[in-house]
């Protein structure tokens, strides 16, 4: 008997079917992995912090004045690290926000489309050199160099560790702000140009106005970068635990004390394997704030055209 | 300009041109520093570089790459560091190739707008800034302890996976949005399904974008050092993974996927070692070993951006 080819052909759309729908589930399995990363990571992070505020209270983590995990007289005052954090992010965004900005305001308003389609590429290589030859480069270069003019700038610094750092964030800044500003209408700036205002007038009180949640939203992510940076400060840095605001000494941050411990030998399970999960959920409870303060600014400073 | 308390009723033409050309000097001079700030920021790259080419260039022999780590500086190379850092790459490649590209495709082609694609979006976005570090605590807690892989080529690959995972994504979603909906039309018009238009249609016109995505990812995970340290990868490894099929001990044979679980050390860990000995002789090694890792890098991103370039010149979809 000849088969109908109707119903063959159902049969066949039935199976098609079947499999793009194996097929979808698959696809969303593999979008979810992200949320599954998230979680992941906070699990981690949330499990391992709460053993170790079973040994260490919360008012000691917050207020004592030393650093000390791995000695036999034990101090878990994250402050110290917090400082080492906030100093070299410090000098890392005082380095890379006015050279960025300025950067991105000269390639969008000021320079030829030949020099930003080279400059623009060949900045985005800088920012992609590997950390840890930054960190190279400030112990090995730039120590030396400030050690010149600075004679009592000891090996290992915050400074030079912050100055580098700086250099690496500047392409992220140029790179997003660039962006930012290119997206503000050519309109506007007829408009200031029709009146009498110069180059550097428009881009300073009409351009940067209008680019302002781009700009910002470029300022957190370096923060971000700052703060979470790990190489240039392990190596360039020094690790010592040290209770300071003065970029000229050497200190430890949360991301250098991380990799100090992870260096040793510390059992799983230890008071001193637990630390480095409660110094990454504080790392990335700033690195969050940071983040909201973000979006926060973005809504509120959002220019519509 | 307003800035400047003229009346502007005795405004005369001689005042205007001060005016201007107060102006023009002000853009002449941010013109200026501009250049100079942009240059210095090109110079960098060529210092580095330079000074890299400099100390190491005695270090950078055959035997350089042929030797394993060794106490003495004039004997250490970085054989087990190339290796392991070639196959951390693949197992990176092998996991996050596929899972970016997937997950790109479903959030342009088969995601709903609902709480659910929002929630990954949301995801995705904030993965991307979470610091490398993190990422690394997350293996040591997952992989080497959950999961039992120990630390191992495995673990790092994986973890330097999902660390590049939404750089991937969002480049293959970029690709993908810039392709006519007259395509996928086309295709469906001729009785394809909806897997169908993505396997033969969608994704290989989107492949040049994907793959400028992998390549500056792989670029990204070659140069990670944090995640890596933190999983608890040795600084001094003076052998190398198990080759598959090969005699390990008398009598044994290696398996096929022996390499995967075997400790390692990568490049970016190498030079780090290598620069937090206090004895200078290792700075040559070290110089020399970053020249390589960095020409390597920014081969892998010169091939990006060249491929982004032409992209941008030859595709131009007819609408």
């Amino acid at each position: 008997m000849k088969p109908n080819p109707k119903t063959n052909r159902l049969a066949h759309n039935a199976r098609r079917h079947f499999g793009e729908r194996l097929i979808e589930a698959l696809l969303f399995i593999t979008a979810a992995i992200s949320v599954l990363t998230t979680i992941a990571i906070v699990y981690v992070l949330v499990s391992e912090s709460i053993r170790f505020f079973q040994h260490v209270s919360l008012w000691d983590f917050l207020t004592d004045t030393q650093w000390t995990p791995l000695f036999d007289d034990a101090h878990f005052g994250i402050m110290v690290l917090i400082s080492g954090t906030v100093v070299s992010a410090f000098v890392a965004l005082s380095i890379a926000i006015p050279v960025g900005t300025t950067i991105a305001i000269y390639l969008s308003e000021f320079a030829g489309t030949r020099v930003r389609e080279i400059a623009k590429p060949t900045l985005e290589l800088l920012g992609g050199i590997p950390t840890i030859i930054f960190g190279y480069f400030a112990l090995l270069m730039v120590t030396p160099l400030l050690q010149k003019f600075f004679p009592t700038l000891p090996g290992f610094s915050l400074l030079s560790a912050g100055i580098v750092m700086g250099i690496m964030i500047i392409p992220y800044i140029t790179s997003l702000s660039e962006d930012a500003m290119r997206a503000v209408p050519m309109s506007l700036r007829e408009g200031s140009y029709a009146i009498g205002s110069g180059k550097l007038h428009t881009a300073i009180h009409i351009v940067v106005p209008a680019a302002v949640s781009g700009l910002a939203a470029s300022y957190i992510l370096a923060i971000s970068r700052a703060v979470g940076e790990t190489m240039i400060l392990a190596v360039a840095a020094g690790m010592q635990p040290n209770l300071t605001w003065n970029p000229a000494e050497p200190a430890a941050t949360i991301t250098s004390f991380i990799v100090q411990v992870a260096l040793g030998d510390l059992p799983h399970g230890s008071i001193g394997y637990q630390t480095i999960f409660a110094a990454g959920l504080t790392l990335i409870l700033i690195t969050l704030c940071f983040n909201i303060l973000g979006l926060w600014l973005r809504r509120k400073f959002r220019e519509a055209y | 300009m307003t800035s400047d308390n003229t009346n502007p009723n005795t405004l005369t033409t001689a005042h205007l041109r001060k005016l201007i050309a107060k102006g023009k000097l002000k853009d002449r001079i941010f013109q200026i520093i501009g250049m100079l700030f942009l240059t210095a920021g090109l110079a960098v790259i060529f210092l580095l570089i330079s000074d890299m080419v400099m100390r190491g260039w005695d270090r950078l022999s055959l035997d350089f790459f042929m030797n394993f780590a060794s106490r003495r500086a004039l004997q250490a190379g970085i054989l087990s560091a190339w290796v392991g850092s070639l196959l951390v790459m693949a197992v990176t490649a092998f996991a996050a190739i596929p899972l970016g590209i997937c997950a790109g495709v479903y959030l342009e082609e088969y995601a709903k707008r609902n709480w659910v694609t929002d929630l990954i979006e949301i995801n995705i976005t904030n993965l991307a800034a979470v610091p490398s570090i993190v990422y690394g605590l997350l293996a040591l807690g997952i992989f080497v302890y959950a999961l039992g892989f120990g630390q191992s080529i495995l673990t790092a690959g994986l973890t330097l996976a999902l660390l590049i995972l939404p750089i991937i994504i969002v480049s293959t979603r970029e690709a993908i949005r810039a392709i006519p909906t007259a395509i996928r039309e086309g295709s469906m018009a001729a009785g394809a399904t909806r897997w169908q238009t993505c396997r033969y249609h969608i994704i290989p016109y989107a492949m040049p974008g994907i793959l400028t995505g992998i390549i500056i990812g792989l670029a990204r995970a070659i140069g990670e050092t944090a995640p890596i340290i933190t999983i608890g990868a040795l600084t001094f490894i003076a052998f190398l993974p198990p080759m598959p099929f090969t005699e390990i001990s008398a009598g044994v044979t290696a398996a096929p996927f022996d390499w995967l679980m075997s400790p390692f050390t990568v490049l970016p860990i190498q030079i780090f070692n290598w620069t937090s000995r206090p004895d200078p002789a290792f700075e040559a090694n070290a110089a020399a070993a970053s020249f390589i890792l960095m020409a390597m890098v920014l081969t892998m991103n010169c091939i990006a951006i060249w491929l982004r370039y032409k992209l941008r010149k030859n595709i131009r979809w007819q609408n």
